[in-house]
C-alpha cells in the first residue's frame, strides 16, 4: 500500500476497538459469558434489567482491563461508571453501563513493528449489547418488519481502546490492529475473534493537506476482518478526497462498511442519538484501583507478543517480523522453538517444521522439541532427504515421538551413500541425452528430468542436494 | 424563570426519556427544575476549596464478586412474561419505525 492513498493528501485515522474479556461471567452479575450457546440461556435479572435489580462488579473482568491497560502501557487510575442513556431494545434497562470522564486506563501507546508510536487515549469498561436479528426486509434493519433479540450477550465485559488519531496509511491501521490482537491473546485478556465478534474495530476516518488542521472525519462502523478495515478506509479516504476536490464539504456522520458492494454508506441516525445523557451510575461505587493491587496484576503479566518476537528472530538471526517468528509466536510455540534449538536442532530449519507441521499443535507440541532437533540434525547432515524428513515428522506427530532415527528405519529411509546416488546419476545422464545436453549448455531448467530419474531410480531416497551437487561437478567436467 | 432551563430543554430532554408532555406539564416541570438548579447555584457559591468532590453518599469504593456463575432465569418463563417471543428470542417491532 502505498504512503498516500491519493497524492497531495494525507489520511488521519484513529481506531476505537471493542474487546470482550475473556471472564466466565458477565460485568454485572453472575450470567455465563460463552459465545455460540442457545439463544436466552445466560439471563438474569440484572442482565434483564428488571425493577429492583442491582449490578455488582466482576473483580476478574477489572483485573483483565488492568492487564489490557498495562500492556498499552497507560495510567491506571481510580474511576467511575456512567449510565449512558439511549432506547434500543439490545439493552433493556434504557441505559449502557458505561465509563465517561474517569475512565479506568488512560494515556498509554502501542508500537507497531515498524517502530510507528500510536497514541492510546483510553482504554475503559464497559457492557456489551444484547444481539438483534432483523426479521423481513432482508435482514437489514430499513424494511424489517421487526427484530428479535438474544441476551446472552448483554452484560458480557468489554474494554473499548481509543487511540489518538496517529494512524497514517492503511498499513499502520492493519498493524495497530493485528498487535493489538496478538497482544490481547497473550495477556489472556480476550480470544479477540474478529469473525466472532469478540473484537469489533471501528475507524475514524479523515484526510487533510499535509500540514494542515484535522479535517471533518466520519466513523466506520461493521468492519469484520483486518482486510475489510483496510479496505473500508480506502474507500473512505478516497470519497472524501473526492468531495473535497469537488468543492463540498464533509459531513460528520458515521458509515456503515459494506463488504459485498465495497463502500461505506450513510447510517441515517437522528441527531439527538448521540446525547445520551451520561450520568453517575448511583448503583456502583468507585473503583480505586491501589498501588498494590496494580503490582500483583502487572507481576503476573506475561512477556508481550513484540518482545517474544525480537528475542525469537535475534536468537535465530532471522528477522524479527517474519511470517514465521509471527506465526510461532502468536500460537504461543516460541518457548517450544527455543528449546529445540537449545537441544541442538537446527534453528531455520526448527522454525520452518514448528511453522508449517504444528498449526494444530498448540504451545505443547506432542513431538518433543530434542526429537524434533534431531530430526533437523539428521536431515542437516543428509541422512535424510527434505521429503524424507517432513514424512518423519509428520509420523512423530502421530505417535508423540522423540525417535526420527527409529521411524526413519522402520520406514527404509537409510541414507544413500554418495557412490550409490552417483551411479543412479551416471545412468540419469546416460538414460537422458537430450536432457544432458541441454543441461550442459546453460540450461538449468533441464537437470529436472534428470534428478526425477534418479529420485524414481532410487525410490525417492537420494537426497536431492547430493544430486544436484554430482550433477553440477560432472558438468564442470564434461565442459 | 430561571437562567439555567427554559422550556425548550425540558422538552428536548423530555422527548429524550420519551416522556409524554403537555404544554402544562412543560411549564411546571421547568418552574420545578429551575428551582432545583437556582438550589444548585446557593452550593455553587460557597468556598468549597476544602471538600473532595464526591461521586457518591456511600463511604465505600472496591465492591467487587468473584467471577463465579449463578444461576440464570428460566427462558420459558421470561419469555412468557414478554409481550411477543419467536425462536427463543424476544420480538420487538422495527426499530427504526419508533418515532423518536
Amino acid at each position: 500500500m502505498s504512503e498516500q492513498i491519493v497524492p497531495g493528501w494525507e489520511l488521519v485515522v484513529g481506531l476505537e476497538v471493542h474487546v470482550e474479556l475473556a471472564t466466565r461471567t458477565k460485568l454485572f452479575s453472575g450470567s455465563p459469558n460463552r459465545f455460540g450457546d442457545d439463544a436466552n440461556v445466560h439471563i438474569d435479572p440484572v442482565t434483564l434489567g428488571l425493577p429492583g435489580a442491582l449490578p455488582v462488579l466482576n473483580e476478574h473482568a477489572v483485573e483483565l482491563a488492568m492487564r489490557v491497560g498495562l500492556a498499552l502501557n497507560c495510567r491506571i487510575e481510580p474511576c467511575t461508571f456512567h449510565r449512558k442513556n439511549y432506547f434500543y431494545p439490545d439493552m433493556p434497562k434504557a441505559y449502557q453501563i458505561s465509563q465517561y470522564d474517569q475512565p479506568l486506563n488512560l494515556d498509554g501507546f502501542l508500537d507497531l513493528p515498524d517502530g510507528t508510536r500510536i497514541g492510546v487515549e483510553r482504554a475503559h469498561l464497559e457492557e456489551d449489547t444484547g444481539k438483534s436479528t432483523h426479521v423481513g426486509g432482508d435482514g437489514r434493519i430499513h424494511g424489517s418488519e421487526g427484530s428479535l433479540i438474544d441476551f446472552n450477550r448483554a452484560g458480557v465485559p468489554l474494554v473499548e481502546i481509543v487511540s489518538r488519531p496517529d494512524i497514517r496509511t492503511v498499513d499502520q491501521a492493519k498493524d495497530y490492529v493485528n498487535e493489538l490482537r496478538a497482544i490481547l491473546v497473550a495477556i489472556e485478556a480476550s480470544d479477540a475473534k474478529m469473525e466472532e465478534g469478540s473484537m469489533r474495530v471501528d475507524a475514524n476516518v479523515s484526510v487533510r493537506r499535509p500540514g494542515e488542521p484535522l479535517g471533518t472525519r466520519c466513523e466506520i462502523k461493521n468492519v469484520n476482518s483486518v482486510r475489510s478495515l483496510g479496505r473500508a478506509i480506502e474507500y473512505e479516504a478516497r470519497r472524501q478526497v473526492d468531495l473535497l476536490e469537488a468543492g463540498d464539504r464533509i459531513r460528520q456522520e458515521t458509515r456503515h462498511w459494506n463488504e459485498s458492494d465495497g463502500r461505506t454508506h450513510t447510517l441515517r441516525v437522528k441527531e439527538d442519538a448521540d446525547d445520551y445523557r451520561y450520568f453517575l451510575e448511583p448503583d456502583l461505587v468507585p473503583l480505586v484501583p491501589d498501588r498494590e493491587w496494580i503490582e500483583r496484576v502487572r507481576s503476573a503479566m506475561p512477556v508481550l507478543p513484540a518482545a517474544r518476537r525480537a528475542a525469537l528472530g535475534a536468537f535465530l538471526g532471522v528477522p524479527a517480523d517474519s511470517a514465521a517468528v509471527w506465526t510461532v509466536v502468536d500460537r504461543g510455540q516460541d518457548a517450544y522453538v527455543l528449546a529445540s534449538v537449545d537441544a541442538g536442532g537446527v534453528g531455520e530449519r526448527v522454525l520452518v517444521y514448528v511453522q508449517q507441521a504444528f498449526a494444530e499443535a498448540g504451545p505443547n507440541p506432542a513431538v518433543p522439541a530434542d526429537g524434533l532437533a534431531r530430526l533437523t540434525v539428521m536431515e542437516r547432515s543428509g541422512e535424510l532427504t527434505a521429503t524424507q524428513a517432513k514424512d518423519v515428522l509428520a509420523a512423530m506427530l502421530e505417535t508423540a515421538s522423540a525417535d526420527p532415527a527409529a521411524i526413519a528405519r522402520s520406514k527404509g529411509y537409510e541414507a544413500m551413500d554418495t557412490s550409490a546416488i552417483a551411479v543412479a546419476v551416471d545412468e540419469a545422464i546416460a538414460g537422458e541425452p537430450a536432457a544432458w545436453g541441454k543441461y550442459c549448455a546453460g540450461e538449468e531448467k533441464a537437470a529436472g528430468a534428470l534428478v526425477g530419474r534418479v529420485m524414481k531410480a532410487t525410490k525417492g531416497q537420494a537426497d536431492g542436494k547430493v544430486v544436484t551437487a554430482l550433477l553440477q561437478e560432472r558438468r564442470t567436467a564434461n565442459g | 424563570m430561571s437562567v439555567h432551563i427554559t422550556r425548550a430543554d425540558v422538552a428536548k430532554v423530555a422527548k429524550l426519556a420519551r416522556l409524554n408532555m403537555s404544554e402544562a406539564d412543560l411549564d411546571r416541570y421547568t418552574e420545578q427544575l429551575a428551582k432545583m438548579l437556582d438550589h444548585f447555584e446557593d452550593i455553587d457559591a460557597l468556598d468549597l476549596s476544602g471538600v473532595e468532590p464526591m461521586s457518591q453518599p456511600f463511604p465505600l469504593v472496591n465492591v467487587m464478586r468473584p467471577d463465579v456463575e449463578q444461576p440464570t432465569l428460566d427462558r420459558d418463563e421470561v419469555l412468557a412474561m414478554a409481550p411477543a417471543a419467536e425462536q427463543h428470542r424476544f420480538r420487538v417491532p422495527p426499530i427504526l419505525g419508533i418515532d423518536l
